[in-house]
């Protein structure tokens, strides 16, 4: 996997013909930033979730996504449909930079997601993934699924307090009695993060009533609970925003039902997301946008009812007379 | 048959030549296992860093030493590295020819299970790997709890296998400063040359070895598989 952090941003080719954004390159540093007469970017519209400005993604000569800048804010509901090769599933890959932009700037939060200074780890915790292939961890039970994350990240930061509160006992005993630094306080322990996360996870499988399956490992059970528990597993989290990659593509029809019904019921919850999908009627029934993607822009765009009731592209009108 | 027999007989057991053999069958085992222990370990971390050096430039620099590493070790026979060790590099100081050999097979084998423990990782889904990530772990983290555990497991009928390769290979570490089985059934042959019961019992010898190792390799194969349905 290519990744965001580790690549520069915007070739220096680029330079000459977008002299108003930032070149981001591997060797920027803060201080070299400071010194540079461009301004830091920023998200036009502060209370906007999730803000991408310019997202162009190119694979070789392939332009997969051509300069799109678009913004989705709290609570929305984002379907995004086209044919394939259209982008979709590129664009909403961009968002967590699970792909990372050939140009131009995610926004979460008002976070920089290109910023090789912003931690994506930290951000990627608020932001669900379910992708089509579920991708559940082949090596570990259904619980230990949903619990490794919240756990493993608890524990970090954990580890993180007490290591900053050793050093600052130590950096006290060389201070004055008055100077004395405050250590951070230690509100959990390992066990109970543990428990909680345990807790929390039976909590949820009992919601999308798999409890019972919970020392079950993957390759034991349907497609249909997989990507439950694919859900279920980005919820425990508790993330901001749910990104779903095609979640129903690759179900039986059968299945495909209760994964939808579960994606309602978070979308019903004020859950913000963004779905690729060919399930229209889905898409019209839940969203409270719909994209329409072709050749790497976002060709139409609007409330369901309009786009799928009064279409005015050309292109969206062929597509939606083959789909529907 | 009678005379082969009391010839085996008088070198074997009256001869001593029994104290040889048990050695050798030690240190056969010793070098075979605690060689591809350290094979493991080193090809483990080559292989890491050949895996991570797509993605980072500090890797990229190690993927090289072991580019250069594997291509050493898999370009020479196993006996040429092991005189070389044994008359040039470990010449000017004294060292145990049981160590040395270990040393010599630890480094042989890694550069074999570097490319297995690579394909071993590569085999893994990237989903799992983009999973990981997307749930806000590291990517060392995602590689050690998501990636590798899954590598192991695809890994160990291939690594019973260097085991195997290996322990057949310790046939000619007795040609520098150590007993193995090899040898000490050599020295009995040589002896009074009968060589028909001392080399079929060797190849015996070695047959059973690996029965047993094949065996224990699937075992555990059998304990680590118990998450899949195959």
């Amino acid at each position: 996997m290519k990744d965001a952090e580790q690549k520069s941003l915007c070739p220096e080719a680029e330079k000459a013909q977008l002299p108003q954004k930032r070149v981001q390159t591997e060797k920027v540093s803060a201080p070299k930033f400071a010194k540079s007469e461009k301004t830091p970017v920023e998200p036009t519209d502060p209370n906007a979730m999730l803000e991408v400005q310019h997202l162009t993604k190119r694979f070789g000569q392939l332009v997969v996504l051509d300069d799109i800048s678009e913004k989705i804010v709290q609570g929305e509901k984002v379907a995004i449909i086209g044919p394939s090769g259209s982008g979709k599933s590129t664009f909403l890959r961009c968002l967590n930079v699970l792909e990372d932009p050939t140009d131009g700037y995610v926004f979460f939060e008002g976070n920089n997601l290109c910023d090789l200074k912003v931690d994506i780890n930290i951000q990627r915790r608020r932001m669900g993934m379910v992708f089509q292939q579920f991708n559940l961890f082949n090596n570990m039970n259904v619980l230990k699924n949903i619990t490794l994350a919240p756990v493993h990240v608890g524990l970090q930061d954990l580890r993180k307090i007490k290591r900053k509160n050793f050093f600052t006992k130590i950096s006290n005993l060389f201070r004055g009695k008055n100077k004395k630094r405050a250590l951070l306080p230690v509100e959990t322990t390992a066990k109970e993060i543990r428990e909680n996360a345990v807790n929390n996870a039976m909590r949820l499988l009992e919601r999308i009533g798999l409890a019972d399956k919970a020392s079950a490992y993957p390759s034991t059970l349907s497609g249909g609970q997989r990507q439950r528990i694919a859900i279920v597993r980005a919820l425990a989290m508790n993330p901001k925003v749910m990104l779903f990659d095609e979640p129903t593509s690759a179900l039986d029809p059968e299945m495909v039902g209760e994964v939808l019904e579960l994606i309602k019921e978070l979308a019903d919850e004020g859950m913000t997301m963004v779905i690729v999908t060919h399930e229209m009627g889905f898409a019209r029934e839940v969203a409270t946008r719909v994209m329409f993607m072709d050749g790497g822009k976002i060709v139409e765009q609007g409330p369901p009812s309009e786009v799928f009731g009064a279409p005015k592209n050309e292109r969206l009108k062929d597509f939606l007379s083959k789909v529907l | 048959m009678q005379i082969m027999w009391d010839a085996f007989y008088d070198q074997f057991v009256v001869k001593g030549g029994y104290r040889n053999v048990l050695e050798g069958l030690r240190n056969t085992i010793i070098i075979a296992i605690l060689g591809l222990l350290i094979g493991i370990v080193i090809g483990t971390l080559v292989a890491c860093v050949q895996v991570a050096g797509k993605r980072s430039k500090v890797a990229r620099g190690f993927a090289v030493v072991g580019d250069v590493y594997t291509g050493l070790f898999r370009g020479t026979p196993i006996i040429v590295q092991l005189l070389i060790f044994h008359y040039i590099i470990f010449s000017a100081i004294s060292i145990d020819g049981l160590v040395e050999a270990v040393i010599v097979f630890g480094l042989n084998s890694g550069a074999y299970v570097s490319e297995i423990m690579r394909g071993g990782i590569l085999s893994v889904d990237v989903g799992q790997l983009e999973a990981g990530r997307t749930l806000g772990l590291s990517y060392p983290a995602t590689m050690l709890r998501i990636v590798f555990p899954q590598a192991v497991k695809n890994v160990i009928p291939t690594l019973g296998n260097e085991l195997i390769a290996l322990t057949k290979d310790t046939s000619v570490a007795g040609y520098v400063a150590t007993m193995d089985l090899t040898r000490a059934f050599r020295l009995i042959a040589t002896a009074n040359y009968e060589f028909m019961i001392p080399y079929l019992m060797l190849a015996l010898t070695y047959l059973v070895i690996i029965l047993i190792m094949t065996f224990v390799v699937r075992m555990v194969e059998r304990r680590l598989r118990k998450s899949e349905r195959r």
